[in-house]
């Protein structure tokens, strides 16, 4: 505290002042309440309380941990763990049940949904986008051409098996041979079979090409693509009268595909996933727009109630 | 004051106000609006207002876990909080309005504060009789007797104070049931949180704080500070008629040597903030009149005119001072500034009152799917997604149709249809008081721009109708 005899008192106030001046302004040196000082005091204490209770003081290689043994992680990690409790009956309630049950309880199907939505940014986008758009040769599981089917459950069996996923017998297998590398068909051959099939497509114009094309057509694809081309979802066939294509519709594309094949493969997820979230990834994969029904019973009312 | 050669305190120590009781016009005023006041905090959460089945029966009510704020026949959304926040504009021009009319009255009749210690200050008296006999206690060494009263004070206050705390929490919630499940102890652990809290501030500030809170703690003096100028209501001593000031003995050995003012000090001792009006305005005066009523009441036994201490403007006072007849209180009220509070005021609120009664109470919003942007589908159509939002706000269910404006041939379908269902129009049905949220697609030929841009409009169905539209844009790929 300043020498008391150096201050000036305010005639007006009766109260000290602070001793500077700017312009002809000075400060008055008002003492604080007490009380105030009291709060301050108690805001020390609390500190210190906090300090012995919570963590609060860095070291070289660690760090006070506090009485209460708090910690942000040991707090997420109860969250976590309390997130897991809370979800584990909706899990067991979807993992049991048939999932055609799904669509007829609009609740759990949502759930499924939400679930699954969450799932599929973990395990799926790597291949299929975050939008599940796919990419060449990843197929966008937006739309309605689907090359195994795409009702709940056998997406579901396609998720949990995968496609010609190695040393798993009940995967999805289908194998187009490699017309041109294998020398089943000649180049001219194989440039027949493409214009028809850009043909069939829509793309082209009827050619005398397309024409002897129609005839190799028949001869060596309709097995599986089946004599109009619109595929077989049994061998996973791809229907070739549509406007989608998985590796490109131009007669280069195709050509390239009738002479090598293609042998995409999409991992086996029984081995990774429980069945609840297989389920759920199902289910929302079915909800993006091009699912379809199982029966025509499991669709609801025009007028949508929620 | 303090005299020069004695060490300054850094800290000071609370000195002891005990207002005595006083009898007046104003004194009878401040009851009466501490009543109004009060009766209007405690009646009000227990107020019903029937809304039907689908909405709370409690006339005033900010439901904060469902996000709705109902005052009698309004009801609030959250994306309405402009409303609130026009409230809160009015009561801050209604604070500069009143101020600039009539002064600090908020801070002396009708804040919080001051309501509740003067109800405090009254138990104290009742208990431990008026100023002296507070006086005398507040020095007398702690005996059992002076224990007792202190308790009883203590307990009635905390009694007032639980009371404040517990009426609070009824505004957020319905107040019957609510206080069946407080006295059981099944109330959210909020509530009682919340109690405790307000009771404590309640009996601190009440009974302990007090004219602290006024002179230490609160912006809003440092407010009226600026606000208040030469043609402001202030409580004036009007010392040009009380000075020189003498005891009566005195003033009457000698009429006319002496002002009016006796010097009998009741306007000090009635004073709830502890000053002497006499030296002036000060920030400490909340304007609550009561010296008005005590220098009344010495004037009126020592045969002089009434309003020695009076409400009156600076520029009043200077006038009386050169010899002015007073002029009425009332005829300072009508100028300039506080007319143009006033316009500002009633504008802000009749602009509310107008968007109240023209609002419309159905509402749509449409997100599009950003990823993918656009689907094309085999027979060659493109699909956008949208997450269309329908605003059901009466509280009842209502039938609704969505459709789309300028978007030619399109199919609309939702989640749980199918595309060969697909339909110009979806029919739903919206809950009463929420948001349906419906999740539509559309297919549309590929052929047309690669941005379209239309609107997605939606129309309750019912008897009273009303709708809304919202643009939104279909993408095609290049």
């Amino acid at each position: 505290m300043a020498d008391a005899q150096d201050k000036k008192i305010d005639a007006a106030t009766g109260t000290a002042l602070k001793g500077h001046e700017w312009d002809g302004i000075a400060e008055l040196d008002t003492p604080l309440p007490r009380w105030w000082l009291w709060t301050f005091y108690a805001t020390i204490v609390f500190a210190v309380g906090y300090v012995i209770a919570y963590p609060a003081i860095p070291m070289l290689t660690d760090y006070t941990r506090g009485m209460l043994g708090w910690s942000s992680r040991g707090a997420l990690d109860k969250e976590l763990a309390a997130r897991e409790a809370q979800v584990a009956p909706l899990h067991k309630v979807i993992a049991e049940r048939a999932i055609t049950d799904l669509p007829g309880r609009p609740r759990l199907m949502q759930a499924a949904v939400e679930g699954g939505r969450a799932a599929f940014k973990v395990h799926c986008v790597q291949c299929h986008g975050s939008g599940a758009a796919g990419a060449r040769g990843y197929p966008n599981l937006n739309d309605d051409d689907w090359l195994w089917g795409g009702d709940l459950a056998t997406i579901e069996k396609t998720i949990t098996d995968g496609v010609r996923n190695p040393d798993h017998d009940a995967t999805r297998q289908s194998m187009m041979p490699a017309f041109g590398r294998d020398q089943l068909l000649t180049a001219a051959q194989v440039d027949d079979v493409v214009a028809h099939v850009r043909v069939i497509s829509h793309q082209d114009k009827a050619s005398p090409a397309a024409q002897r094309g129609a005839q190799l057509f028949a001869d060596n694809c309709a097995v599986c693509h089946g004599a109009d081309g619109k595929g077989n979802r049994t061998l996973g066939a791809p229907n070739l009268t549509d406007g989608i294509w998985l590796y490109g519709g131009d007669a280069d594309t195709i050509r390239q595909t009738v002479w090598n094949s293609r042998q995409g493969v999409m991992p086996r997820w029984d081995d990774k996933l429980d069945k609840a979230t297989i389920r759920m990834l199902a289910a929302y994969v079915h909800s993006l727009g091009g699912g379809e029904a199982t029966t025509a019973a499991a669709e609801t009312a025009d007028d949508v109630a929620r | 004051m303090l005299p020069a050669d004695t060490a300054l305190p850094l800290y000071e120590k609370r000195r002891g106000v005990y207002p005595k009781a006083v009898d007046g016009f104003y004194r009878r005023l401040k009851w009466a609006i501490m009543a109004v006041t009060l009766a209007i905090y405690w009646v009000t959460p227990w107020i019903r207002w029937d809304r039907g089945p689908y909405a709370p029966d409690q006339a005033v009510l900010v439901d904060l876990a469902h996000r709705r704020f109902y005052m009698f026949a309004i009801e609030i959304w959250p994306h309405e909080f402009y409303y609130v926040a026009g409230l809160l504009i009015m009561a801050g021009i209604g604070l500069f309005l009143v101020t600039s009319a009539v002064g600090r009255a908020w801070c002396g009749y009708a804040c919080p504060q001051t309501v509740w210690t003067d109800l405090y200050q009254h138990v104290e008296r009742f208990i431990d009789g008026d100023r002296n006999a507070q006086i005398r206690l507040a020095k007398a060494s702690w005996t059992p007797a002076k224990l007792v009263r202190r308790l009883t004070k203590w307990s009635v206050w905390l009694a007032i104070a639980f009371a404040t705390g517990g009426a609070w929490i009824f505004y957020f919630a319905d107040a019957p049931s609510l206080q069946r499940a407080f006295w059981t102890g099944t109330a959210a652990p909020t509530a009682y949180a919340t109690v405790a809290l307000l009771t404590a501030t309640t009996f601190i500030l009440g009974g302990f704080m007090r004219e602290q809170v006024c002179i230490y703690m609160c912006p809003w003096p440092r407010i009226q500070t600026a606000m208040l100028d030469e043609t402001s209501l202030v409580v004036t001593y009007k010392d040009w008629r009380g000075e020189q000031r003498a005891s009566l003995k005195k003033a009457q050995a000698a009429p006319g040597d002496f002002g009016d003012c006796i010097d009998c000090n009741q306007c000090v001792a009635v004073c709830p903030t502890g000053i002497d009006i006499r030296e002036g305005p000060q920030v400490g005066c909340i304007t609550c009149a009561l010296c008005i009523d005590a220098c009344d009441q010495v004037m009126a036994q020592i045969g002089r005119p009434r309003g020695l201490i009076d409400y009156c403007t600076q520029d009043d006072a200077e006038a009386e001072k050169r010899g002015a007849p007073s002029r009425p209180v009332l005829k300072t009220l009508l100028r300039p500034r506080t007319l143009a509070y006033l316009a500002g005021w009633s504008g802000i609120g009749a602009a509310m009152l107008f968007a109240l009664g023209a609002r419309t109470r159905v509402d749509i919003a449409a997100q599009q799917d950003r990823n993918p942007i656009f689907v094309a589908l085999s027979d060659g159509a493109i699909r956008n997604a949208y997450t269309v939002k329908l605003r059901n706000m009466e509280a009842r269910p209502r039938p609704m149709e969505v459709s789309v404006e300028g978007l030619a041939d399109a199919q609309l379908w939702t989640d749980t249809m199918v595309r060969e269902r697909a339909r110009p129009v979806i029919r739903t049905m919206v809950p009463a008081d929420s948001v349906a949220k419906l999740r539509i697609f559309i297919a549309a030929p590929p052929t047309g721009p690669q941005r379209q841009d239309f609107a997605f409009t939606v129309r309750a169905t019912d008897h009273e109708g009303g709708g809304d539209r919202e643009d939104a844009r279909f993408e095609r790929p290049q």
